[in-house]
Parts: structure tokens; C-alpha cells; sequence
């Protein structure tokens, strides 16, 4: 069974229709990277996995659970389905450790010296080891978004969603956050990225969906889409992504 | 001025037995005011409409009421509905239920200042929408609710001797009545405007304190 499927999914925002009709699936251990123009729906439909956005018809599940963000069971949904964003969205009031521990701690329960313990490998994973008592304000781009992916590792996760993870990054910062995810998804993580980073999507997607206009264009393997479009949206997509002037 | 401080020998032991009221009603209707306008913000934002309504409706009517005739309204038609309080509790209610529309405002204003950013990332740990509010939304919006609330607090002081129209002996009343026994405006006016002051001031300082400990960035 599918760890995540989604079928004949639609949302729209008033007369803006912005999910036309998406149906896929992730696999245990799969990572799959979401590309398109911007308004295409790539957020949209990541957001719609975990519940962050409702969707108006079709249905979504995660290993057998509806994804419903008005049912009870969205809580067990978003403690399997981390997310990182775009803007990070670290709580300034608190530092590194004890945003990574916040969730395990009052969401999963757990005590708080096990989720310390925890936290600390987290953050020394992402590299961050020295940085555990600062605030997000002390923190560059890529070390506040690393922090996000500790906090979203933190709750032991079934899947992780990325929207755009390096997207609001200044580009040196760039390569020390792909390369911790590039880690995760070499240890087997769930991972459905929304990303502009091609060369990534290239090297580590198992497979590739190009959305176009609210629908997946194309799809498959990230090697064929990626060298080898055969929807002229796609090639074009590619072409100025890649080359952009 | 010899002649100022030996009244104020005199006036002063009064003057101080009203300040002690006056300081009862602010902080009896300081805390009732922040526990209410605490939940009125909290129905305002929940997202449940009726809860949303009743909120909105009971603020826009206390805030279209002078603070005056909700005393008298307490303390004088209530009774006739049998419920009789002292002059003392029926100001520290009519205060604390006026002042908790503009506490309300207040608190709402800061808690939607709150990156919608913040709100997803508390759901996406799975954490409710009460746990979001204790554990993220709160603590952010404490920073930027507190200027204004230290405001409030400081026009809460001075609105307590509106207290003194029920009754209640406060410190504005005890001048008004020394005043009014001996003659001597200036001495005793003198003295309450400074002991108002003097109770200001530490207010104003606590406020600008608490800035700092919690550093708004």
C-alpha cells in the first residue's frame, strides 16, 4: 500500500482553480520532487497533504487515514507528516533545542531530558551542534532552516513535506541545507520536496511531477523528465529554469 | 509654605486611608479587566462565529458605554434585581467589565500581529489550537501587547476615582471632602494630584522594565 495517495484531488481559491484534478502516489521511502511555474500548485497540493490546506473534492490519504484538517484524526496525520517551509517558521521566543523539543514534549508527551537527548543528536546532524541554546534571530538563513528540519525530525516522522526549502535562502547558504536533506533521503526518509533546485530534483528525486495549471503535465523518473521532457510545458519550464536569461 | 506642609501633616493620614482604596479598585479591576479581555480576544480569534459574535457585540456595547453610568447601573439598578454589592466590589466590576472591552482590543490586536507563519508550524507538530495559543501565539503576542497594556494600567489608576461617584472613598473623594470641610483647595488638590504621581510612576517604570526583560526585537 502507498504511504500517501491522493486521487482526483480539487481545490480552488473564490474562481481561482488551482487543483484540477490530482492523483498520485508516495511510497514508503520514496522521495519525489514536485516542479512547475509559480501559481501552478506545487504549494497547494503539499499543504493539502498535511492538512494545512482543505481540499474540495476527490480524497487524500496517509496509510489509510483520510487527511481531514477538521477531524480528530489530523493530529495523527501531522505527527507522521513533518513539514519544513519556505520562511522556516521557527518560534523566535525559543531557542534551537527547545524548538526541535517542543512538539515531542507537549504534543507526543514525551519527557523532557529523552527529547533533549534527542534533540542534541538532531541538531548535531544538521550540523548545528554548537548553536543549541541560540535564538532564531542569531541564526543565518541556512542555519534556521536546518533547525526547522531537526524540529521536523524531532517527531520521528513517517514522511517529511518541503515547500520551497531554499527558495527564501541567499545562494551560499543553499548547498548546506540540501546536502542534510540529501542525507535524509539516502537513509531511506519519505520526502515530497517542492523545489526550484533542479540539479537537486536530478540527483535525488526517485521521481519527478511537473505541474502545470493545477495538473500533473508530466511525470516520472526523475532522470527521464528531467533530461528528457516530452511535454513541450515541460520543456520550456526546463529550459528557462535553467537557462534564465 | 510652612503653612503647606504642616496642612499636609495634617491632610496626609486621610489622604493615604483613600489612596488605600484607590489602589484596591485599580488592582481588583486590573485583574478582572485582563481576565476578561483575555477571553473575549481568545472568542474573538477561536473561529467559532457564535463565539466570535457574542464577543464582538459585548465589547462594541461596553466600549459605547461611559464607564460612569455602568457604576451607577451596578451599583444602583442591580439592587433592584437583588443583587446588592458594596461600593467597593460594584467598582472593582463596572471597572474591570468597562476596562475589559479595551483589554480585549488590545490582546486581539496582538495576538493577530502573529505571523500566520507560526500558526501552521505549530499545526504541522500536531499541536491543537489551544496548545498553539499557550505554547507559540501567546508568548509572542505578550511582547507586543505590553506598551499598550502598561498605558491601561496607568488610566486605570486615574479612572478609579470615577469610583468615588458610587461612594467609595477613594482618594479623589477624600480630597474633595477635606477640601470642602477646610477650605484649603490648594494644599489638599496639591497632594492628591502628586500622590496619583507618585502611584504612576512606579507603573511607568515596571512597564519599561518588563521591555526590557523581554526584549521587543
Amino acid at each position: 500500500m502507498p504511504m500517501i495517495e491522493l486521487d482526483n484531488v480539487h481545490k480552488s481559491f473564490g474562481a481561482n482553480r488551482v487543483i484540477q484534478g490530482i492523483t498520485t502516489h508516495v511510497s514508503k521511502g520514496e522521495v519525489v520532487c514536485i516542479i512547475g511555474p509559480s501559481g501552478s500548485g506545487k504549494s497547494t497540493i503539499l499543504r493539502c497533504i498535511n492538512g494545512l490546506e482543505s481540499y474540495d473534492s476527490g480524497s487524500i490519504r496517509f496509510e489509510g487515514i483520510p487527511v481531514n484538517r477538521t477531524a480528530k484524526s489530523i493530529t495523527a496525520v501531522r505527527t507522521q507528516v513533518s513539514m519544513v517551509f519556505q520562511r522556516f517558521n521557527l518560534f523566535p521566543h525559543r531557542t534551537a533545542l527547545e524548538n526541535v523539543i517542543e512538539g515531542p514534549v507537549f504534543v507526543k508527551r514525551e519527557p523532557r531530558a529523552d527529547a533533549q537527548a534527542h534533540g542534541r543528536l538532531l541538531l548535531e546532524r544538521v550540523g548545528l551542534a554548537d548553536k543549541v541554546g541560540a535564538h532564531p534571530h542569531e541564526l543565518s538563513g541556512g542555519q534556521q532552516q536546518r533547525v526547522a528540519i531537526a524540529r521536523a525530525l524531532a517527531m520521528r516522522p513517517k514522511a517529511i513535506l518541503f515547500d520551497e526549502p531554499t527558495s527564501a535562502l541567499d545562494p551560499e547558504l543553499v548547498g548546506d541545507v540540501l546536502a542534510v536533506m540529501r542525507s535524509l533521503a539516502d537513509e531511506g526518509m519519505t520526502m515530497v520536496v517542492v523545489t526550484h533546485e533542479i540539479g537537486f530534483a536530478r540527483e535525488v528525486a526517485d521521481r519527478v511531477l511537473f505541474l502545470d495549471g493545477g495538473v500533473i503535465a508530466e511525470e516520472g523518473p526523475a532522470a527521464e523528465i528531467l533530461t528528457n521532457p516530452r511535454n513541450p510545458r515541460t520543456q520550456d519550464f526546463l529550459r528557462r529554469v535553467l537557462k534564465p536569461l | 509654605m510652612q503653612g503647606f506642609l504642616k496642612d499636609s501633616i495634617e491632610f496626609l493620614p486621610i489622604l493615604l486611608q483613600g489612596l488605600r482604596l484607590t489602589l484596591i479598585v485599580t488592582a481588583g479591576s486590573l485583574v478582572l479587566s485582563t481576565a476578561l479581555g483575555l477571553l473575549w480576544a481568545l472568542m474573538r480569534v477561536s473561529g467559532v462565529p457564535i463565539l466570535a459574535g457574542i464577543s464582538k457585540t459585548f465589547v462594541n456595547t461596553i466600549r459605547g458605554i461611559p464607564i460612569i453610568v455602568q457604576l451607577f447601573y451596578i451599583y444602583f439598578v442591580l439592587p433592584d434585581l437583588g443583587i446588592s454589592l458594596t461600593a467597593v466590589q460594584a467598582a472593582i466590576i463596572g471597572l474591570g467589565i468597562a476596562y475589559s472591552a479595551y483589554q480585549s482590543e488590545n490582546f486581539r490586536a496582538g495576538i493577530e500581529a502573529i505571523d500566520r507563519g507560526q500558526v501552521e508550524a505549530a499545526q504541522t507538530i500536531g499541536m491543537g489550537w489551544g496548545l498553539t495559543m499557550r505554547r507559540v501565539i501567546l508568548p509572542q503576542a505578550f511582547k507586543i501587547v505590553l506598551p499598550p497594556y502598561g498605558n491601561i494600567m496607568i488610566m486605570m489608576l486615574k479612572d478609579s476615582s470615577q469610583a468615588s461617584t458610587i461612594t467609595v472613598a477613594e482618594l479623589a473623594l477624600q480630597g474633595k471632602l477635606i477640601a470642602s470641610s477646610t477650605f484649603q483647595n490648594t494644599t489638599v488638590f496639591t497632594l492628591v494630584a502628586l500622590l496619583y504621581l507618585c502611584m504612576s510612576i512606579p507603573l511607568i517604570l515596571l512597564v519599561g522594565h518588563l521591555e526590557r526583560r523581554f526584549g521587543l526585537r
